[in-house]
């Protein structure tokens, strides 16, 4: 159940606006975008209708529109092989206005593969399947939102979801403490002490976000899912980029913000990748999808001061989103960062598999260090910091430190270092599990070599 | 700035029973110390604020004994302290360089003459030589006539790549070996995000190099890489040292940009977020697919550049040529905004001005 992995913007980030301000910031956004071309005709379909958005530039009615964002949702599925027809895709929903729209170009495609499926004589290649699944954080959600109406939120999503057909789809629930699931004792009170301890407001706010990432996780591998998508969009992404480089992460921040992710064990994908929030809200509005500002959590600290600054600087310029995008996309991916296995590209359209082979020649293996905490890969100090305490290493609590990044190290181990041993032991098992394996693989060539060395007095 | 000065200003003086400073446990505590938060005494401030600038220049071998460095003087407190503390460091440390003051002449009535009266005063106090350049001498204009030619918008762009050239220039005319100036910690951090909001990958990749232009003719060093802006003023009021602190006359707004804004207030927050931004900016990795500029000569006047006339060459011929808008925004932005009018050549402009940090562009 080991599962390593990266701290990408969960589900939440896609929508950056707290549940007062969404209404207002929908309007605003509907406002800018129809006055840049108020009473102007569609530019596509050439006067097919009244233009209701700007996107791209270019004035568009809602047909146009839709079809655009759908068209950058199908291209970025297609142009990085994330859904291949042997998968079992699970959606993470939170309600909100990305992770609606994904479920429903990610439905539309099933549809159409469905259909295409039943209209083909060979029927040689099957469908790929479709689960749902919302996190549920109530047990660390302050005292300010009832239960009770979280609980409608789950039999609205339900009946979301049971609306879409054809294409049987399951929803499941996910309880954020369920992530602790090792040993019989009280799995929220514990998921409440852990994140308890952690006293920097952020560093709380990334650590959720990472345990709503390993809940999702656990979901997909129980129930055979072969991919896990995120609705994090453009907007998210853009404010992702700035809060790693604001928390010193600047070098482990592009493995964030690519379309795939394959450290997990089940890999995530980002079909949304180019479409900002504002554009996902506005599609909302005009194909009245449903949607749960209740769940909207306004983030906290260094990521809500990001957030503002991101809503201002788009208030002022619509394209700087897409500009910070652009600029971290120059950065170096990760070795992770691509489907690599091999045979991975078989199932795709021989149009496109010449690009991938030419990917699949180029492979390189997955050597990064991650961070215990959140995932991210080593940056060369912090590898020189680990090597080091390797060699000095006296207790299992220094090897735990030394596998945690400098901007957890800051943020969330507690600021007391004898804290950390109780915070370590608060963790669920199989994240200190893989220290402890490298840890023994790495015991055990010293004990190889034991008889040779000199300083006897060394030992672990 | 201004604020900056007044909140030192404002500081309250040491009550009586207030804690000892944690450093040596034996003076008053004085003051908080903006980039940790401990609470320190006054002298141990000093020592801390010097000793760490005396590590970054060590760590980064910025110089060589027998160097003559000229230290990129404005009047303003950045300035002012690099060249008192470099003064103080290169006597105590013996690290055996030959100082002096260089400072360049915009020519902007009423500020510039102002500031340079506190660089004057400097060269006697600091015992430091002083030589000034001015933007009339070397290109034929100042500020003021530039300002009258395009008015308030878009002037800090010129101002910005006249004063880079002007400083290497006067640098050259004296034989310094380096340059110094007084970015500090906080400009470094507003660069980094200014870049990654712009879109600039070429200069994202080098906006964090303690030294620059090692290739060129005289390379130019940030020895207050890792200072915060909030410890030179600190450090500037406690030793009372003379600066000049009014901000330009033609880019008053500069100061409020969204991404100062955003800096301070992200230091209120997390104080080390300011060097976590510089270690972000020092990691990161451009992808070898993405092509950088070519570094070249302008065939005009030597300075370094990627195109075949420098940016200064470029906005000068405007001027000159009574264009003075030629050479402004890319070519490729020049072109579109034309064929788009008006309405989105006033977006484009309002769009800059917001993003330039103080005194315009930082070219780094």
């Amino acid at each position: 159940m080991a599962a390593c992995g990266g701290a990408g913007c969960g589900p939440q980030c896609s929508s950056s606006s707290s549940a007062g301000g969404q209404e207002d910031a929908l309007a605003e956004s509907m406002g800018r975008l129809s006055t840049a071309s108020a009473a102007a005709a569609c530019g596509k379909c050439d006067g097919g209708g009244a233009a209701v958005a700007v996107a791209g530039g270019v004035g568009m009615c809602a047909g146009c529109f839709r079809a655009h964002l759908f068209g950058k949702f199908k291209l970025s599925v297609t142009s990085n092989a994330m859904v291949r027809p042997t998968d079992a895709v699970l959606l993470a929903f939170s309600g909100g206005p990305a992770s609606r729209v994904a479920l429903q170009f990610i439905h539309e495609m099933q549809s159409k593969a469905i259909q295409s499926w039943e209209a083909s004589n060979s029927q040689a290649l099957p469908v790929f399947s479709l689960g749902v699944a919302f996190v549920d954080e109530r047990s660390v959600l302050s005292a300010s939102l009832p239960g009770h109406e979280i609980q409608a939120a789950i039999e609205d999503i339900r009946s979301v979801v049971s609306g879409l057909s054809p294409g049987d789809k399951r929803v499941h629930i996910a309880p954020l403490e369920e992530v602790f699931s090792s040993g019989s004792d009280d799995k929220a009170a514990r998921l409440k002490e852990v994140v308890g301890v952690i006293s920097d407001e952020t560093g709380r706010d990334d650590f959720v976000r990472r345990l709503r990432m390993l809940s999702l996780q656990k979901v997909a591998l129980e129930n055979g899912y072969t991919k896990i998508m995120l609705g994090t969009c453009a907007s998210g992404i853009a404010c992702h980029v700035l809060s790693a480089t604001v928390k010193g992460q600047g070098y482990a921040l592009p493995a964030d913000v690519q379309y795939v992710d394959t450290r997990w064990e089940v890999p995530v994908v980002l079909p949304l990748h180019d479409c900002l929030a504002q554009e996902l809200n506005l599609l909302c509005e005009i194909d009245s999808l449903k949607t749960q500002q209740l769940l909207d959590r306004p983030c906290s600290g260094i990521n809500g001061l990001v957030s503002s600054f991101v809503s201002r600087l788009r208030e002022e310029n619509s394209s700087r989103e897409h500009t910070i995008l652009r600029t971290a996309q120059k950065l170096k991916p990760f070795s992770f960062n691509k489907f690599s296995a091999n045979g991975y590209h078989d199932f795709l359209p021989s149009r496109l598999r010449p690009k991938f082979q030419n990917i699949d020649a180029n492979e390189c293996t997955f050597s990064e260090i991650l961070c215990l905490i959140c995932g991210s890969p080593f940056s060369e100090s912090e590898l020189l910091n680990l090597e080091n305490t390797k060699l000095k290493a006296q207790k299992k609590i220094d090897l735990y430190t030394a596998h945690c990044c400098q901007s957890c190290h800051f943020q969330i181990l507690p600021a007391a270092t004898d804290m950390y041993g109780h915070f370590f032991s608060l963790l669920p098992k199989f994240w200190t599990e893989k220290v402890d394996a490298a840890s023994a693989s790495h015991s055990s060539l010293r004990d190889q070599i034991a008889d040779y060395l000199l300083d006897e007095d060394d030992g672990n | 700035m201004d604020s900056s000065a007044t909140d030192g200003a404002r500081l309250p003086p040491p009550r009586a029973g207030s804690r000892l400073c944690v450093r040596c446990g034996e003076r008053k505590a004085a003051l908080k110390r903006p980039k940790t938060l401990e609470q320190i005494c006054r002298e141990c401030f000093y020592i801390i604020f010097e000793d760490e600038i005396h590590q970054t220049i060590v760590q980064n071998s910025l110089f060589k004994a027998g160097e003559r460095v000229a230290i990129g003087a404005s009047g303003g407190k950045d300035s002012t302290v690099l060249a008192y503390v470099l003064s103080e460091l290169n006597r105590q440390h013996n690290y055996g360089l030959d100082l002096f003051l260089l400072s360049v002449d915009e020519g902007i009535t009423g500020y510039r003459d102002d500031s340079l009266e506190t660089v004057k005063r400097n060269e006697i106090q600091y015992g430091l030589p002083l030589k000034i350049v001015s933007y009339k001498d070397l290109y034929g204009w100042t500020m003021d006539d530039i300002v009258k030619a395009i008015g308030l918008k878009n002037n800090c762009t010129f101002c910005g790549v006249f004063r880079r050239q002007a400083l290497d220039r006067g640098a050259a005319l004296l034989k310094a070996d380096k340059i110094v100036t007084g970015h500090n910690a906080d400009d470094i951090a507003e660069t980094v995000l200014l870049n990654i909001l712009r879109g600039d990958i070429a200069r994202l990749s080098r906006c964090t190099f303690i030294t620059t232009g090692e290739d060129g003719p005289i390379p130019r060093c940030k020895p207050f890489k890792y200072t915060y802006e909030k410890e030179i003023v600190m450090y500037a009021y406690f030793k009372k040292l003379d600066y000049f602190s009014t901000e330009c006359i033609y880019s008053p707004n500069a100061y409020r940009g969204f991404a100062r804004e955003f800096i301070k207030d992200l230091e209120r927050m997390r104080p080390r977020a300011i060097l976590d931004i510089i270690k972000s900016g020092e990691n990161f990795r451009i992808s070898t697919t993405t092509r950088m500029p070519e570094q070249g000569t302008c065939e005009r006047c030597g300075y370094i550049s990627s195109q075949k006339l420098c940016k200064a060459c470029v906005l000068l011929d405007g001027l000159n040529r009574g264009l003075p808008k030629l050479g402004i925004g890319s070519t490729k932005a020049g072109a579109r905004a034309d064929s788009d009018g008006k309405q989105r050549t006033k977006r484009s402009e309002r769009n800059t001005s917001s993003l330039q940090g103080k005194h315009g562009n930082f070219d780094f």
